[in-house]
C-alpha cells in the first residue's frame, strides 16, 4: 500500500502563500489574545484557588453562586466542565475558582476554606446529622472507624481485615461510582461488605451529594516564579537545539528551525485564546512536546536537503529543497497523520485533565508539520538567495564554501 | 542464521528478559497473575496527579531565626555592658542582621570593643555612619549562612517527625531545590490535607513561665499603666488564648505579665499524651511529662512558689495560668478546650519538637482519589487505543515490515517502562506527554527507514542492499532528530521544575530506547528475514 509516489510540487514557489497564511493565523490568534487582555493563565501561573467539585446529579450552579455571594465571595468564577467531549451533556462537574491578586498566601488558604464551607453549608447533609461524610473519607480513617466499631466481631487480625475492607470500599467508591456513592446499598457487592458492615457505615456516616475532586491553591509569588522558570527552561532548550543544528548543518538551518518552532508555539497560543483554554503547567509540557515534534519534522527535511545537495550540485537551491520535501512527503504525511490520530483520540476520550494538553497537541501537530516546509525551508532558501548563492553548488556544506572562498581569491 | 545475527538476537532477548523481570519479577518472583499485577503496580510509581494525594510547598521563614539570634545578641550585650560598667546610650536591633549601639562613652569604648571582639565573635564591629561614638554590629555572612542551613535542616527534621507521627502512608518530605527555603511535602492518597497542614504549621513552642503579676489586664496598655509605664525587670506582656468562657459571648482578650525567662521549655519534655479532661467533661487535655533533669529544677521551683500562678505558654499565647497548689515533680497539664483530635495533634507536635521558624504555605494541590483514578483510566485507555490504531495501520500499510515496526514499538514501550521502574522514576501526566512524543518519534523512525527502503527498491536495488542502504541513510536522520530532542530535554531537566522535569526524564529514556529498537532491533529482524528468503523474492514492505 502506498499513498504518494513521485510527487512533484513546487513548494518553494508557494512560499509566499505559506507566509501569508502564517501571518493570518498569527494575526487572528493574537488579536484574540489582545482582545481577551492577554493570555489566560491557569491557576499554576496566576496564583489563586481552584476547587473542582462533582455532584451526584446536575450541578446546581445557581445555588452555588448564591451561596458564594452570601459568604462574601462574589469574585468567584463557576465553570461547568464535562468529563468527556463525546459525552458533553454530563453537567455534574463544576470548577469554582477565586483569584486573589496581590494578597498574601494566608488569604488564598482562607478562600479555599471558604469555598469548602459554602459547599458544606449549602449541600452538606453529613455535618448537620453529626456524621462524617462517607464520600470524602480516606481509607485509613474508614479503617480506624471500622476497627473501633468492629461490626464483624473479629477477635484476631481485626486491623488488617478492616484495612482491607476499607480499601475495597473506598476503591469501589472512587473507581466504580466516580467518587460519589448515593446509597450505601450500592456497595453491597464489594467483597467484605456484609450487611453488618453496611449497617455500621449507615450508622456512622452520611452521604453528601458532592465530592471534592481536586483542590489547587497557588500563591501569586509562586505562580510568577513557575512562569518564569518554565519560560527560561524552554528558551534554554531552544538555544540548545539551535546550537546542535548549527553544529550539524549550518547556523541558518538552526535559526530557521527555531524560528519555525517559535511560530508554532505562537500560533498554538493563539488557538488557546480563541477556544478559551488556559495555560497550565501541563500545557507547557504539551507545548514542549510540540516543539520536539516540529523540530523533528524540520530536521528530517533538512537532512534530506543536505543529502541531495551533494547529488544536485548544479540545480537551483530552491529546487533541491523542493525535491527533499517531495521525497520525504510520504513520511511526513504518514507520521503526522498517525500522531494526529493519537492526540485526537486523547483529546476526545482522554478526560478533563488531559483536555487542554491534547488540544495543544492537536493544533501543534498540524502547525508543526506545516511549518517545516512552509516556514523553516523557505527561510533557508531566502537566506541563500539573499547571499546571492542561488545554486546548490555554492550553498553546500561549510567545506564547499571554503572551496568557493578560495576560488574567489 | 549467521553467528553475528545470532548474537544480536541473544542480546535482544536478554534485554527483553531484563525488562520484563524489572517490571514484574521484583520484589518477589510472581507465582500468580494477581502477584504479577501487584508487582507491576508497585514498580510503576505514579505521580500524585495520577494517583491522588496532596502536594504542599511550604516556605520556612528563615529570617525569623536570624532575627531571633540578633535579639538574643542584643539581650546578651545589654547584660554584659551593664556588668562591665560600660556606658552606652542605646542598644537596638536595626534589622535581622545588624545591631546599633549608640553613644558609647569614649572612656569605655576600648572596653566595649574588647567585649565585642572577645565574646561576640559572630559579629563584625564598625563605627556607625553618621553617629559620633556609635557602633554598628553586623552578623558575619558565614554565620548567617550557617543559621539558614541549620534552620532549614531542623525544620525538615521536625516536619518529618510530625508527619511520620501522623501515620500517613509513604510521605515525601524534601527540599524543593526550586526557590529559597522551600520544603516539599507529598502525601499520597490524602484527599483532605487540612489536618496535616495544621500539624505541620503548628509552632509547638511550649514554655512554662512564672507569672510576675497576679492580675490580668484587658489590654497591653492597661498592663503597662498598672506598672507606671515600666515593666518589672525581666518581665514581658503575653496575650492569653482568646476564647469565650460563655456561649454566645465574643471572647475578651486577656493580657498577662510574665517572667521573660521560662522555667521549662519544650525541650525539657519527655512525653505528651492526650486524655479526657478531668475538669471539663467532654473536652480533652494534653498531659506532659518532664525529663529527669528538668524535674529536678521544677520540683524546687513549684515548692518555692506555692500560691503563685504559673503560665503555660504555647506559641507565645498563654493557654492557662493555674495557681500552684503544691510541689509538682515532673508532669503538667495543658487545658484549652481541645477536641480529641486537636489534643492528639498537640501532643504529637510537642513530642516532635518546635519549629525553628514559622512556615507559610506557598502551594497546595490535592487531587482527589476518584479524579486520579479517572485520569489513569481515561489516559491509559486513550493511549492504548490510539497505539493499537497506529499499529494496525502500520501493518496494513507496510504489511510484514509493519509487523516489524509493531515489534519495535512494543519493545520501545517495554524498555521505557522497565527503565522507569529500575530508576524509580515517577510517571506523571507530563510524563505521559513524554511517552506520547516517544511513540510519535518511534513511529517516525520506522516510517523513515521503510520509506527509504521503498525508495531504494524503486530505484532498482535488490532487497538486501535496499535494506542496508535504507538503514544507513535513515540512521543519520534518526540520530540528528533524536540528539536534537535529547539536547533540549537535558536543558529542560536542568532548568525546569517538577512537571517539566518529569516530561524530560521520560522523553530521554524513551528516545534512547527508540534508537535501540528502531535501528538495532528492527535491522536484526530484517536481516533475519532476508537471510531466510530467496535473494530475488520481493520484500514485503
Amino acid at each position: 500500500m502506498e499513498f504518494f509516489r513521485n510527487v512533484n510540487v513546487d513548494w518553494m514557489g508557494k512560499a509566499k502563500y505559506f507566509v501569508a497564511l502564517s501571518l493570518l493565523l498569527l494575526a487572528v490568534g493574537w488579536f484574540s489574545i489582545l482582545r481577551n487582555g492577554g493570555l489566560r493563565y491557569g491557576i499554576d501561573f496566576r496564583g489563586g484557588t481552584l476547587v473542582y467539585v462533582r455532584f451526584s446529579g446536575p450541578a446546581p450552579i445557581d445555588q452555588i453562586r448564591k451561596g458564594l455571594q452570601a459568604a462574601g465571595l462574589p469574585n468567584s468564577s463557576i465553570q461547568s466542565i464535562s468529563d468527556n467531549v463525546l459525552n458533553g451533556n454530563s453537567q455534574n462537574d463544576v470548577v469554582i475558582g477565586i483569584e486573589k491578586k496581590g494578597e498574601g498566601d494566608e488569604a488564598l488558604d482562607a478562600s479555599k476554606q471558604a469555598i469548602l464551607d459554602v459547599l458544606h453549608k449549602t449541600f452538606g447533609t453529613a455535618n448537620t446529622a453529626g456524621k462524617q461524610d462517607f464520600n470524602s473519607i480516606t481509607p485509613s480513617s474508614l479503617a480506624a472507624y471500622l476497627t473501633q466499631k468492629d461490626p464483624l466481631s473479629l477477635s484476631t487480625n481485626a486491623g488488617d481485615r478492616y484495612n482491607q475492607i476499607a480499601q475495597r470500599l473506598t476503591d469501589a467508591r472512587d473507581k466504580e461510582h466516580g467518587g460519589i456513592v448515593t446509597n450505601f446499598d450500592d456497595l453491597r457487592n464489594v467483597d467484605g461488605a456484609t450487611p453488618s458492615v453496611l449497617a455500621a457505615l449507615k450508622d456512622g456516616f452520611a452521604l453528601d451529594n458532592f465530592t471534592i475532586r481536586d483542590v489547587e491553591v497557588v500563591g501569586p509569588k509562586v505562580g510568577a516564579q513557575l512562569r518564569r522558570q518554565a519560560i527560561l527552561a524552554t528558551l534554554y532548550a531552544l538555544a540548545g537545539m539551535l546550537l546542535y543544528i548549527a553544529f550539524r548543518f549550518e547556523w541558518v538551518y538552526g535559526a530557521a528551525a527555531v524560528i519555525a518552532v517559535f511560530h508554532d508555539v505562537l500560533i498554538t497560543l493563539g488557538f488557546f485564546s480563541i477556544f478559551h483554554f488556559e495555560i497550565s503547567l501541563t500545557v507547557i509540557a504539551a507545548l514542549l512536546t510540540l516543539v520536539g515534534y516540529s523540530m523533528n519534522d524540520t530536521i528530517v527535511i533538512f537532512d534530506r536537503v543536505r543529502e541531495d545537495l551533494r547529488l544536485m550540485r548544479r540545480e537551483p537551491f530552491a529546487q533541491v529543497v523542493n525535491k527533499a520535501i517531495n521525497q520525504t512527503l510520504s513520511r511526513t504525511i504518514l507520521t503526522s497523520g498517525l500522531t494526529f490520530l493519537t492526540v485526537l483520540v486523547l483529546f476526545l476520550m482522554g478526560g478533563e485533565v488531559l483536555r487542554a494538553f491534547s488540544f495543544a497537541m492537536v493544533v501543534g501537530v498540524v502547525v508543526g508539520t506545516y511549518s517545516s516546509f512552509g516556514i523553516a525551508a523557505p527561510i533557508v532558501v531566502l537566506w541563500n538567495k539573499y547571499r546571492g548563492q542561488g545554486t546548490a553548488a555554492r550553498a553546500g556544506s561549510a567545506a564547499d564554501k571554503r572551496v568557493v572562498a578560495a576560488a574567489r581569491r | 542464521m549467521n553467528s553475528q545475527l545470532r548474537w544480536k538476537f541473544i542480546f535482544i532477548a536478554a534485554v527483553i528478559l531484563f525488562c520484563i523481570y524489572g517490571l514484574i519479577g521484583v520484589p518477589t518472583f510472581p507465582t500468580s497473575s494477581a502477584q504479577v499485577k501487584q508487582n507491576l503496580s508497585d514498580r510503576i510509581k505514579l505521580g500524585l496527579d495520577l494517583k491522588g494525594g496532596s502536594h504542599l510547598v511550604l516556605q520556612v521563614q528563615v529570617d525569623e531565626a536570624i532575627g531571633q539570634r540578633c535579639d538574643q545578641a542584643v539581650d546578651q550585650i545589654t547584660k554584659q555592658v551593664h556588668e562591665k560598667n560600660i556606658s552606652v546610650g542605646e542598644i537596638r536591633r536595626v534589622d535581622d542582621t545588624h545591631i546599633l549601639v549608640r553613644n558609647v562613652d569614649p572612656n569605655t569604648s576600648g572596653a566595649f570593643r574588647d567585649l565585642v571582639s572577645n565574646q561576640f565573635t559572630d559579629w563584625t564591629l564598625a563605627p556607625a555612619a553618621g553617629e559620633t561614638n556609635g557602633y554598628m554590629l553586623g552578623m558575619k555572612p558565614s554565620i548567617v549562612a550557617d543559621i539558614r542551613r541549620d534552620t532549614m535542616d531542623e525544620a525538615l527534621e521536625t516536619i518529618t517527625r510530625r508527619i511520620n507521627a501522623l501515620g500517613l502512608t509513604e510521605p515525601t518530605i524534601a527540599f524543593t531545590g526550586r526557590g529559597e527555603n522551600e520544603i516539599l511535602v507529598e502525601l499520597p492518597g490524602e484527599g483532605d490535607p487540612t489536618r496535616a497542614k495544621s500539624v505541620i504549621q503548628a509552632g509547638g513552642q511550649l514554655e512554662l513561665n512564672r507569672v510576675a503579676d497576679e492580675q490580668t489586664f484587658p489590654s497591653e496598655s492597661a498592663a503597662l499603666a498598672a506598672h507606671g509605664g515600666v515593666l518589672p525587670p525581666g518581665a514581658e506582656i503575653v496575650v492569653g488564648k482568646a476564647e469565650s468562657t460563655q456561649a454566645g459571648q465574643s471572647p475578651q482578650p486577656v493580657y498577662y505579665i510574665l517572667d521573660r525567662a521560662p522555667i521549662i521549655t519544650g525541650q525539657d519534655l519527655r512525653g505528651a499524651t492526650p486524655a479526657p479532661s478531668s475538669n471539663y467533661p467532654g473536652q480533652y487535655e494534653v498531659r506532659f511529662q518532664l525529663s529527669t533533669a528538668s524535674a529536678a529544677r521544677f520540683g524546687p521551683f513549684t515548692e518555692a512558689n506555692i500560691g503563685h500562678r504559673m503560665a503555660i505558654v504555647l506559641d507565645h499565647k498563654v493557654y492557662t495560668a493555674p495557681v500552684i497548689n503544691g510541689r509538682i515533680e515532673d508532669s503538667g497539664i495543658i487545658e484549652g478546650n481541645f477536641s480529641q483530635e486537636s489534643a492528639q495533634d498537640l501532643s504529637l507536635v510537642l513530642k516532635a519538637g518546635a519549629l525553628p521558624a514559622s512556615i507559610k504555605y506557598l502551594e497546595e494541590r490535592t487531587v482527589g482519589p476518584s479524579l486520579g483514578a479517572d485520569s489513569i483510566r481515561e489516559g491509559v485507555r486513550a493511549s492504548i487505543g490510539s497505539i493499537i490504531v497506529v499499529m494496525i495501520f502500520l501493518v496494513i500499510y507496510y504489511r510484514l515490515s509493519g509487523v516489524n515496526a509493531v515489534v519495535a514499538l512494543a519493545l520501545n514501550l517495554l524498555i521505557l517502562l522497565a527503565f522507569m521502574a529500575y530508576a524509580g522514576a515517577v510517571l506523571t501526566l507530563p510524563g505521559i506527554a513524554g511517552v506520547i512524543l516517544t511513540i510519535g518519534m518511534g513511529v517516525d523512525s520506522n516510517v523513515l527507514v521503510f520509506e527509504r527502503i521503498r525508495e531504494e527498491l524503486r530505484s532498482g536495488k535488490a532487497p538486501a542492499s535496499a535494506v542496508a542502504v535504507g538503514f544507513d541513510r535513515a540512521f543519520l536522520t534518526i540520530i540528528d532528530t533524536h540528539v536534537t530532542t535529547i539536547v533540549s530535554a537535558v536543558f529542560l531537566f536542568l532548568f525546569g521544575t517538577g512537571p517539566v522535569r518529569g516530561f524530560a526524564v521520560t522523553l530521554v529514556i524513551g528516545l534512547l530506547s527508540n534508537v535501540f529498537t528502531s535501528i538495532y532491533v528492527s535491522r536484526a529482524i530484517f536481516d533475519w528475514h532476508l537471510s531466510r528468503m530467496d535473494r530475488q523474492a520481493e520484500l514485503s514492505i
